[in-house]
């Protein structure tokens, strides 16, 4: 396996909150283990997603359109997204990409769960 | 600037620099292109991606095997080396875009038919050795993402190149032209540009995969409002003046 690859952990920090650590790469051949975390959620009843970018270590277009992807699913069954734990250069992209208008970037973990409760 | 909490390792050295943090451009606001191309429905504008579009979300991908004889990374130093000349015929880039690096701007003419011309621009948002990804502001068309690509795939070490667009219509009207046959006519535009590209990398003739994803039905009525922004409609002067001096 391919070290660099994407790997996402699904933990719970309240009833209907879940927590997807990304590590590794995010790039368009990350969208399987995406696709599988934020389902594994959804059908547990997750309405509050936050995505933990602490363990990126790059990413590329691709990722980012992986995101919108994820971005619309959780959208479509009205679940909030929000995202902590992106280093100054990930924010700067968020910004670029005006990503960070649909998915709120916090500084720590509990500002983003009590974010996606907004 | 507070470090966020995910990011602190313990007994980590110093953080180097991403892997990533030559591809991508710098952060802007609103796009310049310089005084000497003031004017063109660029400058002054904001990037617009898929989330900020009006119109329903469309995932397009044109794809094509150009064989085991070209490796990715040549397949995108081609491309990137000669992009405007796999354009189809009736629209160009100005000569700006020579290279592809991030945080280039180019302008684009396209001919609309009728003689009516789109005048926009494109933005290189990213761009590595096998890839690169182009954003649009607003008034384009689109609001959204071109990335343009070559993979070896395996089994076999057959190099596919793919183009790859992630958009939403900018405004009613695009959407409106969108169902009216844009679509038809963009599909035809990309498979044209891939078909170019499999030529002059000598790939035997074959034909371009596509697949359209609709990722999101719904439309952004809240964003109705970006049609002030319409490039189409700003573009008409200019077509009218130059479409009364042919005759």
């Amino acid at each position: 396996m391919d070290e660099r690859a994407a790997r996402m952990g699904l933990r719970w920090v309240g009833d209907d909150a879940a927590v997807i650590d990304i590590n590794g790469d995010v790039t368009a051949a990350a969208e399987p283990a995406l696709t599988s975390a934020y389902e594994d959620a959804a059908k547990r009843g997750a309405r509050r997603l936050v995505l933990n970018f602490g363990g990126l270590e790059y990413m590329n277009s691709g990722g980012i359109g992986m995101l919108v992807t994820l971005l619309v699913h959780a959208s479509r069954n009205r679940q909030k997204l929000a995202a902590f734990g992106l280093s100054r250069h990930y924010r700067e992209i968020f910004e670029l990409t005006r990503l960070d208008e649909a998915i709120t970037i916090c500084d720590s973990e509990e500002s983003a769960v009590a974010a996606a409760a907004s | 600037m507070t470090e966020p909490s995910g990011t602190r390792r313990p007994g980590r050295r110093a953080a180097a620099p991403p892997r990533d943090a030559g591809s991508w451009a710098p952060n802007v606001h609103r796009l310049s292109t310089g005084p000497d191309r003031a004017g063109t429905n660029v400058a002054g504008r904001r990037l617009t991606g898929p989330v900020q579009g009006f119109g329903q979300m469309w995932q397009k991908t044109y794809r094509l095997d150009v064989g085991p004889d070209i490796a990715p990374r040549q397949a995108i130093a081609t491309w990137k080396a000669h992009f405007a000349e796999f354009w189809p015929a009736g629209s160009r880039f100005d000569n700006s875009l020579t290279g592809i690096s991030p945080g280039d701007v180019a302008l684009l003419d396209v001919g609309l038919g009728g003689g009516v011309r789109l005048s926009t621009g494109v933005f290189v948002l990213y761009a590595d050795e096998e890839s690169f990804t182009l954003m649009t502001p607003q008034g384009h068309m689109f609001a959204g993402w071109i990335t343009f690509s070559a993979a070896s795939a395996p089994p076999g070490p057959v190099t596919t190149i793919q183009a790859q667009v992630l958009m939403r219509a900018n405004d009613p009207l695009y959407e409106l032209a969108m169902a009216l046959g844009g679509h038809r006519k963009e599909d035809q535009f990309w498979i044209e540009t891939v078909t170019s590209l499999g030529r002059y990398l000598g790939a035997p003739p074959a034909p371009v995969q596509a697949r359209t994803v609709c990722v999101d039905s719904r439309r952004q009525w809240r964003r109705a409002g970006q049609i002030w922004h319409n490039s189409m409609i700003r573009s008409l002067p200019r077509s009218l003046r130059t479409r009364t001096r042919g005759r």
